[in-house]
């Protein structure tokens, strides 16, 4: 069955890419061995649909696309991105994916969507959103002028902006009573929404407003954006300082396990927020939040140190390390295998910040007894109580040696 | 992250920072320990944060005369200089029994100095408080009171100074010298925190935008007999219910000289000077130093909750004495 059939083909326009606020045309994009490709199957998921003509997967660095990824996770959106010779996915939750490609068979299926999405030349470049009713949100197709070319790398600092854009707004409906007339959060078949008194807008609206906008901000306003950011709500304070002018971010730039990174982040970020919510290390938890549980705890330039009370602009210039940083591939650091061997854990929830924090009191080398190693992780709660084999485990990384690196 | 944004701006010398913090509503960031757990908090509201990274105030020196401490020399380094260890033990006890060794890491000198008050009411913004807000009322007098002063409060106010390290520099006589826009000047550690009285919203003697830079710590033999008792709920990371510093030296079976202060008890830390009267001349006996605790706690004023930490506190300097005694 060719991919046309799966799909009636009144629905597509022909020749030219949909509208902004059209539906959006429909595609299944065969995959080996697993259902097609189509809308649905990314539930709800706000969906940015690149055709790309430069995007070369073996040519774009592990950063890239790690920022990519990362960008999308605090978004909650999917990225597909389509070149001359095959379909990738980027979803947030998992590993960069090659959907279908024209040499294994997805041909039909890639040029059908090409077609649909009027986007014919594999040397065009296009962008849409579509958000979780199908609509197209914003439709920048080729040759929109005036215009900036979509490339990948544009494209990933698009999506930032989005995500700062996303984090300058707090989504009305994250954690308060509902509304009347709000849209449930995470909703996937909900009824069009009603733009009007007392509309309150979902974290989805916000999250794809802040795409739209990001887009057109960095592509030109070649597009035609159907949704614009939601409003704050009326008598809301103003965002920002004492001036109502929002403070400029701040660029940094760290050395995070291995790695440099230049960034640019709002004053008020810890280097918590900043490890979990910019650059998708969730590893670091936050357990207070305050500096009494030591969850928290990275090394920042070899000392051990609570990254929730460390603003990231604190931490300009410093070398990280968090948990993330410590295996070697598949091979765990000293400590952690400590920390397995002698089962030091049971929820795991505050296990990282007691890692990094053994590391930390390894390198200050001053523990030597069991009463020293208590007093000297006395900074780190476990609620499960774990501690004898907490304390075991240190004991036993300190005898065995090596553990004292990062 | 707190609501309320701030611009932030990291000047490269003192005379810069000075500039940057004479602006209204402007606080130094150095650790960042207590600022940003308040910021989190609403507690603490500032427009703008001046950082003091690149300053170059994170030097210890020890000379003839003292030590020389910059202000942002953070807790663990000073805890465990050697210098510190050997001249000044109560000092280094002082800070090891505090906070974390996360937080001893972060935590600096100028900013442990000026920390603020643990009190819930304090620290929580739907709760009256006279130090957040000046005639708003004092939550804690008719609350719950168990971890407040019983010396050095006053109608407004009865949150206790939290420092252990204060403790051990005011026993110490260290000194503090400060940067402002009116200049240079040097003030006791005793006289820089000052009492709630009918200001609780006034913490201690500095101005506006002024710096601390560094302290200084006599040397004396009478440093190096030192101690710190601290007494608490849990065996470590808390604050003291009742803690002491003590420095005594003896000859020929008399108290030739004494410091004694009290941490957890008071709204300000507290350099007890009828105690060190009760010992000085005295025999260097239980019976002496028991005395000089009642004599200590004699204008002791407790509340509901908390009457317990006189006779604490007292039992707290006989420990301490007793300990010293049995060193020397």
């Amino acid at each position: 069955m060719c991919a046309d059939e799966l799909v009636p083909e009144a629905v597509a326009a022909p020749g030219g890419s949909p509208a902004g606020g059209s539906h959006a045309p429909p595609f299944a994009v065969p995959v080996a061995g697993r259902e097609p490709i189509t809308l649905e199957t990314f539930g709800g998921q706000p969906v940015v649909l690149a055709f790309l003509a430069d995007w070369n997967p073996s040519r774009t660095t592990d950063e890239l696309c790690g920022a990519a990824r990362a960008e999308l996770r605090g978004l909650g959106a999917v990225l597909l991105v389509a070149s001359e010779e095959s379909l990738w996915c980027f979803r947030p939750d998992d590993e960069l994916e090659l959907v279908a490609s024209m040499a294994t068979g997805g041909g039909p299926g890639l040029l059908a969507l090409r077609r649909r999405y009027g986007v014919h030349a594999a040397t065009s470049s296009a962008l849409f959103v579509i958000d979780e009713a199908e609509i197209v949100c914003f439709a920048h197709p080729p040759g929109t002028e005036p215009a900036r070319e979509p490339t990948f790398a544009a494209l990933v600092q698009a999506l930032g902006l989005a995500g700062q854009a996303l984090c300058a707004r707090s989504a009305p409906s994250d954690g308060q009573p509902e509304q009347p007339g709000a849209r449930p959060v995470g909703s996937s078949s909900a009824p069009p929404r009603r733009q009007g008194a007392g509309w309150q807008p979902s974290r989805r609206d916000v999250v794809v407003g802040s795409l739209v906008a990001a887009l057109s901000v960095a592509f030109g306003l070649g597009g035609s954006p159907a949704r614009a950011l939601p409003a704050p709500e009326a008598g809301a304070p103003p965002p920002g300082g004492p001036a109502s002018n929002e403070p400029p971010e701040v660029p940094i730039a760290w050395r995070l396990n291995d790695r440099d990174h230049t960034l640019s982040v709002d004053p008020r970020a810890s280097v918590l927020d900043v490890l979990r919510e910019r650059m998708a290390l969730t590893g670091t938890k936050n357990g207070c939040d305050h500096g009494q549980c030591g969850a928290c705890t990275v090394l920042i330039d070899g000392q051990r140190v609570l990254s929730c009370l460390t603003l990231a602009v604190m931490a300009d210039g410093a070398k990280l390390t968090t948990i993330e940083g410590l295996a070697r591939g598949d091979r765990l650091h000293p400590m952690q295998e400590a920390f397995v061997v002698e089962d030091g854990l049971q929820c795991g929830y505050c296990t990282p910040g007691q890692i990094m924090s053994a590391i930390g009191l390894l390198r200050e080398g001053r523990a030597r007894t069991d009463p020293e190693v208590r007093e000297q992780m006395s900074g780190n709660l476990c609620r499960c109580g774990a501690y004898p084999n907490i304390v075991a485990a240190i004991q036993a990384a300190r005898r065995r040696g090596g553990a004292a690196q990062p | 992250m707190p609501v309320r944004s701030f611009h932030y701006v990291r000047p490269s010398s003192e005379t810069e920072a000075l500039a940057a913090a004479a602006e209204p509503d402007s606080a130094f960031l150095a650790g960042g320990t207590t600022l940003v757990d308040l910021m989190r908090l609403e507690v603490a509201t500032p427009a703008r944060l001046v950082d003091l990274r690149h300053l170059p105030l994170d030097r210890i020196e020890d000379g003839p005369a003292g030590l020389r401490v910059g202000a942002r020399v953070t807790n663990a380094a000073l805890a465990h200089h050697p210098a510190v260890v050997r001249g000044w033990p109560a000092l280094s006890q002082a800070l090891l029994s505090g906070a974390s060794p996360q937080l001893r890491n972060m935590a600096t000198l100028g900013g442990n100095l000026l920390q603020r008050t643990r009190c819930p009411y304090f620290r929580d913004v739907g709760s009256p408080c006279n130090k957040r807000q000046p005639g708003a009322g004092c939550g804690a007098l008719d609350g719950y009171t168990r971890m407040h002063a019983i010396l050095g409060g006053s109608e407004r106010c009865i949150a206790v100074h939290p420092s252990d390290m204060c403790v051990a520099l005011v026993a110490l006589e260290a000194v503090v010298h400060t940067r402002g826009p009116d200049g240079e000047r040097s003030i006791p550690l005793g006289e820089l925190h000052t009492l709630p009285g009918e200001h609780p919203e006034i913490e201690n003697v500095l101005g506006r935008g002024e710096l601390i830079t560094h302290l200084t710590l006599p040397k004396s033999a009478l440093a190096t007999l030192s101690t710190y008792v601290k007494v608490r709920d849990r065996a470590s990371y808390a604050f003291a219910i009742t803690s002491v510093a003590a420095a005594l030296q003896t000859a020929g079976g008399r108290v030739q000289a004494a410091r004694i202060a009290f941490g957890g008890v008071a709204t300000k830390p507290w350099r007890s000077a009828e105690a060190e009267r009760a010992l000085i001349g005295q025999p260097a006996a239980l019976e002496t130093y028991r005395q000089a605790a009642v004599a200590a706690l004699a204008e002791a004023r407790p509340r509901r909750d908390n009457a317990f930490k006189v006779e604490l506190a007292q039992r707290t300097l006989v420990r301490a004495l007793v300990t010293l005694e049995a060193r020397s």
